[in-house]
């Protein structure tokens, strides 16, 4: 499975992927494969090397083995051209440009293959894909507002809004509900299932009820390896995740899958 | 799921921003207003004295048009914008010496057959005796140097501090240079005793104030074109890389060249400010260039708002007003004054005098709205 997700982009293939901080193995010989249009949620417990695998792929740390987008290399290229591929990332604190507004924002993140001429000259107009993802994250009527003045759940919209103008097929949220109150992760969790509708979406998630509310995959990342990989079902199920997450010898509680609470 | 912040539907097309006339015509006006008082009113309330004098601020004005834009808009604290003054000043210096000797047909400007070592010209003041180059130079000279150091420091992302002490070791070496260089250069005293500017005698009165209308309409013409940048998308992204340049590689640029512009276009307007200074004043020299005046071309724009462009240029030519007035009373304290001032604008006012009156706003509306409630 290497590439050509027919017309629905491309898989994310990562084999034998390591990194190493000084001698400490982060991630170490990780497999995973994302065919296009997922909404993989990645989780495990912390130091897991959750995020280092994200920053891996997205060029911010330097690893070992493959990782592919359709069938180009990522590894060994700079973050700006990796981003430039179609592959997208929010971390863990949102960041958007404060002293800008959310229109500028999406304007800047939609803007990176501009030429200099349209650079020196102002923005007239509101761009096509920035007013659809203002409508697609429910900003719209906040354009003209600083960032920095936006609620925490609307920066992280604000933050997705911005991949969303990159025209990225792939996304990779870290723990994009953090610190979110019970509606703005509902109303994230949605977003999140209709931007999946055409993009590749990989989210690193800690909470446990917003992954079963709304992921279609779900990989178990443990000590720097996949532990275990499938549906929510399936990797409920599985005895080597209870043991990470609940420890021996344990009932596995029932937990309502695949539904939207 | 019904609450307000659900981004599922929102159908509300954004409010059209209404400006009102005032609004919409404060730049234009604003503009007018400064075009009004340089090229009309001080010209004629001012004795030739002070014009020259404002003439002179003015050049430093010019250059903190530039400080505006790598510094307040760019987050680049460019403390060695003599390197750049300097060589434009220098590469105007150059040409006028050289157009001075024709004059009085000689062959070697002034300094050079008292120090020179032999009666032949340095093959590198050969080409400044063209006008054209040398006024090419003046701009182009500093910009190239800009651009490469630039492409050399921005890419190893050097910043903050780091960028600060680099560019001030920059100014300290090529003024310390220049002072070795006293048979080419003419050391400590620099280029000196300037007599002609382009054929007009710069003792002439008249032709002072022209070279004082140059400079005003210069300075005018650089605050359109940074206001042009500062309103453009690049000026967005310039902001977007001062506040979180690692978020902006991310989205597929490369913040190295973002800041890399605005630190070549800072160059040239220091290195045409240089130029002016030239004719203005009558000399260049390396205490004109070396670290202190470096220091002092970024006062004037943290004093009056370095990320307004309208601040920067006001502080910069009131803090040099205040130079000369105060550094005749007290010469020696001076300098820890200038200094001191720079901290405190730094420390604890960091959009300069020009944020006052929104500190004062956002002061009056809140109270306003708690006497509302209360």
């Amino acid at each position: 499975m290497s590439g050509d997700g027919g017309d629905g982009g491309e898989a994310l293939t990562i084999s034998d992927l390591r990194v190493t901080f000084d001698g400490f193995t982060a991630v170490d010989g990780v497999n995973l494969t994302v065919q296009p249009g997922d909404l993989r949620f990645l989780i495990g417990p912390n130091g897991a090397g959750k995020t280092t695998l994200v920053d891996a792929v997205t060029g911010l740390v330097k690893a070992t083995g493959s990782v592919r987008f359709g069938d180009e290399e990522l590894l060994g290229k700079p973050v700006q051209r990796i981003a430039r591929m179609g592959i997208g990332r929010t971390f863990q604190t949102a960041t958007v440009f404060e002293e800008l507004t959310v229109l500028q924002n999406l304007d800047i993140a939609a803007g990176a293959g501009r030429g200099m001429w349209t650079m020196l000259r102002r923005r007239k107009g509101v761009p096509e894909p920035v007013t659809r993802a203002l409508e697609t994250t429910g900003l719209t009527a906040l354009a003209d507002r600083p960032a920095g003045a936006l609620a925490h759940g609307q920066k992280q919209w604000l933050e997705i809004g911005m991949l969303l103008v990159q025209d990225v097929r792939l996304l990779l949220l870290d723990e994009p509900v953090a610190g979110m109150s019970h509606e703005e992760r509902e109303a994230t969790g949605e977003l999140l299932q209709r931007v999946s509708e055409d993009h590749t979406v990989v989210v690193i998630e800690h909470d446990m009820d917003f992954m079963r509310s709304f992921a279609r995959s779900v990989s178990v990342l443990h000590a720097g390896k996949v532990l275990s990989e499938g549906t929510v079902t399936e990797v409920q199920a599985d005895p080597r995740v209870q043991e990470v997450y609940l420890g021996r010898a344990t009932e596995p509680a029932p937990i309502p899958v695949g539904e939207e609470a | 799921m019904t609450t307000t912040t659900e981004p599922t539907k929102a159908v509300t097309p954004p409010p059209e921003p209404k400006t009102p006339l005032l609004e919409r015509l404060r730049v234009p006006g604003g503009f007018a207003l400064g075009a009004v008082l340089l090229l009309g009113i001080a010209p004629l309330a001012l004795s030739d004295f002070r014009l020259a004098l404002l003439a002179k601020y003015l050049c430093y004005a010019i250059v903190a048009v530039g400080v505006s834009l790598a510094w307040g808009r760019g987050g680049l604290l460019v403390l060695g914008q003599g390197v750049f003054f300097g060589l434009g000043g220098y590469a105007m210096a150059m040409h006028l010496k050289l157009a001075d000797a024709a004059d009085t047909g000689e062959k070697l400007p002034d300094f050079m057959q008292l120090y020179g070592t032999g009666d032949a010209l340095p093959w590198w003041w050969e080409p400044f005796a063209n006008p054209l180059f040398a006024l090419a130079m003046t701009v182009l000279l500093p910009m190239a140097v800009a651009a490469l150091l630039g492409f050399l420091v921005f890419r190893r992302r050097v910043k903050g501090a780091y960028f600060a002490i680099l560019s001030q070791a920059l100014a300290a070496a090529l003024s310390i240079w220049l002072i070795g260089q006293q048979a080419t250069t003419g050391g400590t005293n620099g280029l000196t005793d300037i007599q002609g500017f382009f054929g007009y005698s710069l003792d002439d009165p008249v032709n002072q104030r022209m070279v004082y209308f140059v400079i005003a309409a210069v300075l005018l013409a650089l605050m359109a074109l940074a206001r042009q940048l500062f309103v453009s998308r690049y000026g967005e992204l310039l902001i977007a890389v001062r506040d979180s340049e690692e978020r902006v590689r991310f989205l597929g640029y490369n913040p190295a060249n973002v800041k890399l512009v605005a630190y070549v276009v800072a160059a040239g307007m220091a290195g045409l400010a240089g130029a002016l200074f030239v004719p203005a004043v009558g000399i260049i020299s390396p205490a004109l260039i070396g670290i202190v005046p470096s220091i002092g071309f970024v006062i004037g724009a943290a004093v009056g708002g370095r990320a307004s462009l309208v601040g920067a240029v006001l502080g910069a030519i009131a803090v040099a007003w205040a130079q000369s007035t105060l550094s005749d009373a007290f010469p020696a304290g001076w300098t820890y004054f200038q200094g001191l001032l720079f901290v405190l604008a730094v420390g604890f006012l960091p959009g300069g005098l020009a944020s006052l009156w929104t500190v004062a706003r956002n002061r009056r509306t809140r109270q306003a709205s708690s006497g509302g409630t209360a």
